[in-house]
């Protein structure tokens, strides 16, 4: 098999070095009862070219030759071709968690710049070396928070991505933290009076997503004050970190859980994604997951090492703040290279044509007799619309006209039925953006 | 070096220096230079209780965490805030300037059911000698 | 070798600083296609949510300065692709390179989660394919791809247990963890709300039946197993370690990150396994790529399926794919989406290349391991002296008479060109030296990694300041953890910040 280095005789040589008669005899641990006598039924081996044939039959039946406006949570972005030449260098590629720092130090740099980049897109003072993704990272904010306060209720948004309060809720049965939440107003954002009256002394974190579920963008310094005036944390959930570029940085959170899917990973059918923790730095030992540190070497020379591990699982064990043990190296170092490559005036100018572009789709579809924008906050490249008829007839349609119509909010909103989510990016042409809108307008002109 | 005569010590190398019914708690020697290059402390708030065999702080290495353990019970009346910037006091000094907490003790007769100088340099002796085993 | 540091002017690609430090107003490295939209005024659009000017501090470097900048960094790490990592219960093998191409094909890496089903029958077939493999390979009866690590399947394993024994009355109180253990395992079941109970493990480095026998009451919900153990070692018991379990209605859970031992050759399903996780990083082939992406499928027989995490995979009439995410007794979401799908292609493309033939690469790293600990045997202290599988552990203790300990030893190898085996693991073997090379390394990697072993082991004896003082050929010398902890500085600032937070 190509994979294995070794030959028929090499392997009797290192048997008979062994001072075994067969490779079974290896396996003698193993109680007969027990061993396979069969092989596996499995496919039968294929050649490189046969794996290629495979995947690309599976990627023909999929979505090719679609344009899609389906954001909520996942986003199509401009990826470039340099971001994958580096993570396909095999030192990145196939290197391991950099513990053994004198040889890792092109890992560890590269998540000291993620760590840095992270601080200065959040407005935190510290940021780990990344999580799972946005939703594992939301929770683990949480955690962070009920480990701070030493409190066991919790009040999220209703206007936070429904997933992520799925995992919140999935952990939270098991460690006695309440999960409450609370709704959004006319405006399709969080009231800081709304919150008020739930704020007692037994609230750990308030958490708000900002641009949220709906596209709107929060006011967190209220809701900040109100927080902290009852001894409760503000976490803010980002899940289009391009919102960033143009949007005011979530400074007033006391912990930032992002997903940073939007620099650099495709969409890849839900994952790998990479998520961030970022929070300030009185917080940090409460922290999750890994961090790299800036130190010097026996001669003075700057180098990084991975530190603070004594809150983690390897060496804390039951004791500590998580379980976690990887991180998503690779993602955060895409995330990494591709943000360097935006740069400072390349980010403001995406997220600029992001904004633009989303504004533009807003003004096609309010043409559209019956069409309406639902929510009154600012918004940045996604918004939600009401239609006259159920959004998923409309999607049914469209996708006829090999259209991926917008996330459709009645499942986990069923007060929202006949609203859709619609995500526009810097990838839709104009032409796409004027054809969506006269599709949609041509459906709902057909009787019903 | 050597163990102070007036100090009581713990099975898990606390050292505890009474006057009265106040009394300054620390890590050994031995913990200390167990422990490795010490890098974060963790101690609990003036006013809080501690109460004797139960945990009320750690101390850190890089690699390792260790708890540390009261020897009595009592009330926590300062904590050693000077170790927050410069931990490795402990390292140093951990007899003197290294100490971790000072507490107002509930029952001062605890303290002497603990073992005194020569009692400890057997015991860790002992511990040696079975690591070397 | 030499042991002074070459003061000379070191090269560029060694001396490569923070990309922030090469940044400078008004470079560019990226170019997006012109605006074909009117352009909006942000700052009406957005209010006083408006950001009045870009992200102060990101770097502003060309493409070639980008592309420069990781490739230098880049070659300061070692990796599989350069040679061995002998890393214990770490299985670095070969990470294929077609697993990488696939994973990159348009409609394949392109996809939404939230795209209609029907669009989705690519992906679906591809994960309905990966689970019947998974089953095969395991002998379980239902698995899910959800998890996105090893610790997270972890903790879904322990939450379906939990919801099991809800479903029968009492969620009960105690997990059982061997003290062989790796961390991950006593961390993820205080989060699932368990308190831990340790097994001791035997002199022959096996769970202590006495002492397991003690502890399995009603009020335990299940134990957490390694098989291979940490230290290597087949438990011989587990058919026995089974019974006693299930007798109490406790049920045996195994972290399944040795699996690079048993595959096509046993299977833990048969042995009497409720439930267990896989690390697809591990066992098969998906990139560690510095720390991660991984994911933890978790697998499990029958009695468990009712509480599988949402989404689950169904097959409707006509052989239609479809994700149903209503389930009435699932434990929830472990993760938003569909789990970490661009791994789980990695890992199927895997096992495609392999087909039934893969027992033949669980053979060869048991010969590999077994061939090294031949090598090594009478040089390094082996503390357990029963069969190795693909893993063997030595002690230092040998080599603590001159006061050289496994870390010390651990950097020497790295100046004679391997990365270092897993120091100081399991914790039952004070100065564990943890070695696992894979099937992946060929007899000559194997006879190198020797000989290093051996000449480390003589300058042990003869220069031991030398092994104290390692790596000597690395472009850093060994690194002030002790200062990175008590005064961490965890990201770049701009020098006139140095003091102050930043904002």
């Amino acid at each position: 098999m190509r994979y294995l280095p070794k030959s028929p005789a090499e392997r009797e040589e290192m048997l008979a070095a062994i001072g075994a008669k067969s490779v079974e005899e290896l396996f003698s641990t193993i109680p007969e009862a027990y061993r396979l006598q069969e092989p596996l039924n499995l496919p039968p081996a294929m050649s490189e070219a046969e794996v290629i044939a495979y995947f690309q039959q599976r990627a023909s039946e999929n979505s090719v030759g679609y344009t899609s406006y389906l954001g909520a949570g996942v986003y199509n972005h401009l990826r470039s071709v340099v971001t994958d030449t580096i993570l396909q260098r095999g030192e990145f590629l196939t290197s391991y968690t950099p513990y053994q720092a004198e040889i890792s130090q092109g890992t560890l740099q590269a998540i000291f710049e993620f760590q840095t980049l992270m601080c200065q897109l959040t407005g935190q003072e510290v940021a780990n070396a990344s999580m799972y993704d946005g939703s594992t990272a939301t929770t683990e904010a949480v955690l962070m928070a009920e480990r701070l306060t030493n409190r066991r209720r919790v009040l999220v948004a209703r206007s936070v991505h429904p997933e992520y309060r799925d995992v919140l809720k999935t952990y939270a049965k098991n460690s006695g933290l309440r999960v409450e939440e609370i709704g959004y107003t006319a405006a399709g954002t969080l009231d800081a009076k709304g919150i008020e009256a739930s704020l007692k002394d037994d609230v750990c974190a308030v958490v708000v997503q900002s641009p949220n579920f709906f596209g709107a963008i929060e006011t967190l310094a209220p809701l900040a004050d109100a927080a902290h005036r009852s001894g409760a944390l503000l976490v803010v959930a980002v899940t289009e970190a391009v919102s960033l570029g143009i949007v005011k940085p979530p400074s007033e959170a006391d912990i930032v859980a992002m997903e940073g899917q939007s620099f650099g990973l495709a969409p890849s059918y839900g994952g790998p994604f990479v998520g961030v923790i970022a929070s300030r730095e009185k917080f940090v030992r409460q922290m999750p997951g890994r961090l790299a540190g800036q130190t010097t070497d026996l001669e003075g020379r700057r180098g990084f090492v991975l530190t603070l591990a004594t809150r983690e699982q390897h060496i804390r064990r039951e004791k500590a703040t998580s379980n976690i043990c990887t991180n998503q190296a690779l993602c955060a170092l895409a995330a990494t290279v591709h943000l360097t490559l935006l740069g400072k005036e390349g980010l403001r100018e995406l997220a600029e044509q992001n904004l633009s572009k989303a504004q533009f789709a807003l003004k096609e579809l309010e043409n559209i007799p019956g069409v309406r924008r639902t929510f009154s906050a600012p918004f940045f490249n996604e918004f939600t619309v009401e239609l006259p008829r159920s959004a998923k007839m409309v999607n049914a349609a469209l996708l006829k006209e090999k259209i991926v119509g917008p996330f459709v909010l009645g499942t986990a909103y069923p007060e929202l039925t006949k609203h859709a989510l619609v995500c526009v990016t810097e990838t839709t042409p104009r032409s796409e953006i004027e054809r969506f809108a006269a599709a949609v307008k041509h459906t709902l002109e057909q009787p019903l | 070096m050597a163990y102070p005569k007036e100090f009581r010590y713990t099975k898990e190398h606390e050292w505890i220096s009474a006057k009265g019914d106040t009394a300054t708690i620390g890590i050994t020697d031995y913990a200390q230079h167990e422990l490795g290059d010490v890098v974060f402390v963790e101690l609990p708030a003036a006013g809080s209780k501690v109460t004797a065999g139960k945990t009320f702080g750690t101390v850190e290495s890089v690699k390792a965490v260790s708890e540390i353990y009261a020897p009595v019970s009592g009330e926590v009346v300062e904590a050693n805030t000077e170790l927050h910037n410069k931990p490795e006091t402990i390292n140093s000094d951990p007899h003197g300037a290294g100490w971790l907490i000072k507490v107002k003790l509930a029952n001062p007769v605890e303290v002497n059911s603990l073992m005194d100088a020569a009692a400890y340099e057997v015991y860790i002796a002992e511990k040696q000698k079975e690591a070397s085993a | 070798m030499s042991n002074h540091s070459n003061r000379a002017v070191p090269h560029i690609v060694l001396n490569e600083g923070l990309i922030f430090e090469k940044s400078s107003p008004g470079k560019r490295a990226f170019d997006l296609p012109p605006l074909d939209v009117p352009e909006v005024d942000a700052r009406k659009a957005l209010g006083e949510s408006y950001r009045r000017e870009g992200v102060e501090g990101f770097p502003e470097v060309s493409e070639i300065e980008v592309l420069r900048h990781f490739t230098r960094l880049s070659t300061w790490n070692y990796a599989i692709d350069l040679g061995m990592y002998p890393l214990g219960s770490c299985t670095m093998k070969y990470n294929p390179r077609v697993n990488e191409y696939v994973a990159r094909l348009a409609g394949i890496a392109t996809e939404h989660p939230y795209q209609p089903q029907e669009l989705s029958q690519g992906c679906l077939k591809v994960l309905q394919l990966l689970e019947k493999c998974l089953l095969e390979i395991t002998g379980m009866d239902v698995v899910t791809l959800q998890p996105a690590a090893g610790a997270q399947g972890e903790l879904t394993g322990l939450l379906l247990i939990r919801a099991y024994h809800q479903k029968h009355g009492n969620p009960r109180k105690r997990v059982l963890i061997p003290d062989s253990a790796h961390g991950t395992n006593p961390a993820t079941a205080v989060i699932a709300g368990y308190e831990v109970q340790n097994i001791k493990s035997d002199a022959a480095g096996q769970i202590d039946m006495a002492h397991l026998r003690e502890h399995v009451t009603s009020d335990v919900a299940a134990l957490m197993l390694t098989n291979p153990s940490t230290l290597g070692i087949f438990e011989q018991q587990i058919p026995q370690i089974a019974e006693i379990l299930h007798a109490q209605g406790a049920l045996l859970y195994m972290d399944g990150a040795n699996m690079n031992a048993l595959t096509g050759v046993t299977r833990p399903g048969d042995l009497g396994v409720d439930v267990m996780h896989l690390n697809l990083h591990k066992t098969f082939s998906t990139p560690h790529g510095g720390g991660g992406p991984g994911a933890g499928p978790v697998a499990m027989k029958k009695n468990l399926e009712p509480f599988l995490p949402v989404p689950v995979l169904v097959e409707k009439e006509g052989g239609r794919l479809a994700l149903d995410s209503h389930r009435k007794e699932s434990i929830g979401k472990v993760k938003a989406f569909n789990g970490n799908f661009g791994v789980l292609v990695r890992a199927l493309a895997y096992i495609l290349a392999y087909g039934p033939g893969i027992r033949q690469a669980t053979e060869d790293a048991v010969l590999n391991a077994n061939y090294i600990r031949k090598g090594l045997e009478g040089t390094y202290d082996l503390p357990y002296t029963r069969p190795s599988m693909h893993e063997v552990v030595f002690s230092d203790a040998i080599q603590k008479k001159n006061g050289v300990n496994t870390m010390d030893i651990a950097k020497r190898l790295i100046d004679y060109g391997f990365h270092p085996y897993t120091t100081a693991f399991p914790l039952i073997v004070p100065g564990a030296l943890m070695i696992e090379p894979t099937e992946s390394e060929s007899k000559e990697e194997c006879d190198l990694f020797i000989d290093a072993m051996q000449a480390i082991a003589e300058e042990a004896k003869t220069n031991p300041e030398l092994v104290k003082t390692a790596p000597h050929n690395t472009r850093i010398r060994r690194l002030d953890e002790v200062g990175a902890a008590r005064k961490p500085v965890l990201r770049w600032k701009p020098a006139e910040k140095q003091s102050k937070a930043a904002d």
